[in-house]
């Protein structure tokens, strides 16, 4: 199926981005999940009118790009595909809520068109970090990064087999699939009553598959818990990385730098 | 329905956070104690099925869309209530992540939303309850599309309240609900369907698998903190959100009461009641609107926020805003590409 | 050095739904021997290796392995004794990386910090996999995800290994490959496979299975001669033994293991 095998790759495509070697990849991963989350904090505490404060803070995303030498058309595309449901919501603001806010000459520009915007900037802004979070440290190491700042070993486990067998029974997925839509004619045959024992079929084979792998955990000794060897190192790089973004951040929330920057240069004209 | 960080503030964003983790650990806690090693494995490799089905559809007949399979309910009845909900949240990490599904602090809400529900509400309340020993397959059908339809209700309710608390949406209140609940009525059911199909296939095939989940156990097992926990949670919610759009709201509450009832204010007789209410809030401080009412003063109504921005948003003010957007998009994309050509320099060794 | 041996007398294993996968499997594998264990599908030879390493219990009959005789308490020593390599890589590789996959099992012996690192180096050397280690098991061929899953069980040292249809799926370099590694292994080797070529080369002594018991038990190259037990066990002769296709002509046994 089209849409499954091309989800496949754009995922392995992400998982090989977080390989790269640059000076951002190898920081430790708790700098750069903490980072993101001052970053998307920061972003969503904005009160719905603010849009232009909120243009600053694409710096983040972009100097992340650039310093880890990710593909920026890729991740454009991926964000682009943002999640239906804020714009969805969103298209509903300037229905709502139409008190004009901003003059423009003759055109008045009503709160809801601003707010609109605004959730437009907030879901590229937060989207955008989370991808390239992903894209500069690996959801591994993010795993790891969590369990050290206090996630229970059990769920950091159980996301870290997650992504493992995910590859795998996307692939059987992808076959069982492609298998149906091929003796498909149009519509028949893609009906509920062939969904349900694909599906069925597809958990059994899962469900003996989760066997063999417990088998083999257990041949290799495993008696309950997962032992995790840790090699991080916290240190002034990413010291500096945190507060340095963090202060960033901070001040743009504080100041609409925007504006500020705006002012100066219509000052420097004047 | 995913909820997304653009519409969330961070105050409830933190909140749901706080209640997630807090529902992971006890999870986690449990599973360990558990001491069946089976399930380790069992949950990742159930959680990527989870999450390869869901990229499969079925056509469904009549509407030329098509739908696939949710989980939280056939997880549920898989695993068990704490097993299921680690995997379903697991699930729901990586799709935040590669997926823009939404985002990292609504991941809070995301995983309370459609994990809590089918897990520890609607499985041990409703499933376990009803489906009696060794069911017939009408009864097993009911039960499970009953149980789909009260999950897939509660779920989006909660969206619904997350984004009217968190106050970024102008949506108000009852035309959400209205867009929301039918949708997932219709969604509901065919969950429903898909769980039962499943569910039927694996009954027949292997039926030891469902072992568990086909005996009625007693309510016993679940110990009353469990429940009264759930309804505190509930309660909660409920107060925070009716505080919430008794005051906070006043446009799209009146614009609903307009419609309905062809006046534009609220009555007098209402304002003991929504006095009482703002000082609940008041109380409740970390509301994120706190700094709304602040600059119209303490202790009232509040203003609509756009009346004061009215006044503040001059010409010149507009254009150094305008000019001041530009300046500071190019200068980010430059300073990204500026970075990315150094490390191509880097790498070629060019200089 | 003891004696490994791996020593099985009347193995019987009924399944819940009551087929009998085993019945009466009885034989001696002594230290260093290589042997095969062949048979047609559903004949037995999963159940039969299942029970190497103590994940399936016999509904009756004896297992000793080394100087321990299998049951509950010695497990822990068994597994660490027996390295079994199952038949589908993807099973056996579950952790983020081909080096964590390989310290998993020194790791749950106590292995920590320079003698861990020295284990998984030493057996990712073994089966030229070293470059591997920091890949992610989804972005390996199947011919180097195999040779990862005999590295996860090689650094745990055990003495006997024992692997389920070894070169299945793999591509004639791998397969190469793989025979030459598996040659060089000094091991009590035991192997259930279909590739009979691969057991003419690395086995000498092979073990036919039929119906759950046990039909032949010789030296490889005399079973692979007696085309009518062949026949009857459902295989054949393998295609290094067979005549040339293209001059019909019958090939010489000189090919030593």
């Amino acid at each position: 199926m089209a849409s499954i095998d091309g989800a496949l790759l754009d995922f392995k495509r992400l998982d090989r981005l977080a390989a790269g070697n640059t000076a951002l990849h190898r920081l430790d991963p708790r700098a750069k999940v903490l980072a993101t989350l001052v970053f998307i904090v920061s972003v969503v505490s904005f009160g719905r009118y603010e849009l232009s404060a909120l243009i600053p803070f694409f710096i983040f995303p972009a100097v992340i790009i650039g310093m880890g030498d990710l593909p920026a058309g890729y991740l454009a595309r991926k964000i682009a595909l943002l999640c239906p449901f804020a714009l969805a919501v969103g298209m509903f603001n300037p229905v709502f809520d139409t008190a004009v806010m901003v003059q423009v000459g003759p055109l008045g520009i009503s709160g809801g068109w601003i707010s609109c915007a605004s959730i437009v900037v907030r879901a590229v802004l937060t989207v955008g970090a989370a991808l390239v979070l992903v894209a500069v440290t690996g959801f591994p190491a993010i795993c790891r990064a969590m369990e050290h700042l206090g996630m229970p070993n059990a769920f950091a486990v159980q996301l870290i087999l997650l992504y493992r067998y995910i590859f795998v029974l996307t692939e059987e997925g992808g076959r069982a699939s492609r298998a149906r839509e091929l003796r498909s004619f149009g519509k028949k045959g893609l009906g509920l009553s062939s969904y349900g024992p694909l599906l069925g079929t597809l958990l059994l084979r899962t469900w003996m598959r989760a066997e063999r792998v417990h088998m083999a955990m257990l041949a290799r000794g495993f008696t309950g818990a997962f032992q995790t060897r840790q090699e991080f190192r916290f240190g002034a790089p990413e010291m500096c990385y945190l507060l340095g973004w963090a202060s960033l951040f901070i001040f743009l929330r504080l100041h609409n730098a925007t504006q500020l920057l705006g002012a100066l240069i219509t000052g420097i004209f004047q | 329905m995913h909820m997304a960080d653009a519409l969330l503030s961070p105050a409830v964003g933190g909140a749901m956070w706080a209640v997630s983790a807090g529902t992971i650990a006890y999870c986690s806690a449990k599973v360990r104690r558990e001491l069946d090693d089976r399930k380790v494995p069992l949950m990742g490799v159930l959680g990527a099925f989870l999450f390869a089905a869901q990229m499969i559809n079925f056509s469904i007949p009549g509407t030329g869309s098509s739908g696939h399979l949710g989980g939280g309910l056939l997880l549920t009845i898989l695993l068990g209530p704490s097993a299921a909900f680690l995997t379903i949240a697991s699930v729901l990490v990586v799709q935040a992540l590669f997926f823009a599904d939404g985002g990292l602090l609504a991941l809070g809400c995301n995983i309370f939303n459609m994990g809590f529900f089918p897990a520890f509400f609607v499985f041990p309340f409703f499933y376990k309850k009803l489906i009696g020993p060794n069911p017939s397959q009408t009864r097993l059908t009911w039960v499970t599309m009953i149980s789909a339809l009260v999950g897939l209700q509660l779920g989006p309710l909660a969206v619904v309240l997350e984004t009217l608390v968190s106050g970024i949406s102008s949506l108000p209140f009852t035309t959400f609900l209205l867009l929301m609940q039918p949708i997932h009525l219709a969604i509901g059911v065919v969950e429903g369907m898909v769980t039962v199909a499943v569910v039927s296939f694996v009954r027949q095939a292997r039926p030891e698998i469902l072992q568990g989940a086909l005996e009625a156990r007693p309510i016993g097992n679940h110990p009353v903190r469990q429940v009264l926990l759930a309804l505190l949670l509930v309660a909660v919610f409920t107060a925070g959100v009716v505080s919430a759009f008794a005051s906070k709201d006043p446009d799209g509450l009146e614009w609903a009461i307009a419609k309905v009832t062809g006046k534009t204010e609220i009555n007098a007789p209402q304002s003991g009641v929504h006095r009482a209410l703002a000082l609940l809030q008041e109380k409740i401080a970390i509301l994120p609107d706190y700094h709304f009412r602040k600059s119209a003063g303490k202790g009232g109504a509040a203003p609509p926020e756009k009346a004061k921005h009215v006044e503040s948003f001059n010409p010149g003010t507009c254009v150094a805003g305008l000019v001041g957007t530009l300046v500071t998009l190019l200068f980010a994309f430059m300073s990204g590409f500026a970075l990315k050509k150094r490390n191509v320099r880097k790498v070629y060794g060019i200089n | 050095m003891s004696h490994h041996i791996v020593a099985v007398k009347n193995l019987r294993h009924v399944y819940p739904d009551g087929t009998a996968a085993l019945r009466d499997v009885s034989f001696r594998i002594t230290h260093g021997e290589s042997v095969a264990i062949i048979g047609a599908n559903g004949a037995g030879k999963s159940t039969l290796l299942l029970h190497l390493n103590g994940y399936l219990t016999p509904s009756s009959g004896e297992i000793q392995i080394g100087d321990f005789p299998l049951n509950k308490c010695t497990l822990p020593q068994i597994r660490r004794t027996v390295g079994m390599v199952f038949q589908d890589p993807d099973d056996q590789l579950f952790m983020p990386t081909v080096y964590d996959d390989v310290a998993f099992g020194p790791l749950n012996l106590g292995l920590s910090g320079a003698d861990l690192d020295h284990c998984v180096t030493e057996a990712l050397e073994r089966v030229g996999a070293g470059h591997l280690a920091k890949k992610a098991p989804y972005h390996l061929s199947g011919g180097e995800k195999r040779r990862v899953a005999i590295a996860t069980v090689l650094s745990m040292s055990p003495d006997i290994l024992v692997m389920d249809e070894p070169t299945n799926g793999l591509d004639p370099y791998a397969r190469r490959q793989l025979i030459g590694l598996l040659k060089d292994f000094r091991h009590t080797r035991i192997f259930t496979s279909h590739d009979l070529d691969m057991v003419l080369e690395l086995c000498e002594r092979t073990i036919i299975l039929k119906d759950g018991e046990v039909r032949a038990d010789g030296v490889t190259r005399e079973i692979f001669q007696d085309e009518a037990l062949l026949a009857e066990c459902r295989l054949e002769k393998p295609l290094s033994m067979q005549g040339c296709p293209v001059c019909g002509q019958s090939r010489s046994l000189a090919k030593a293991p």
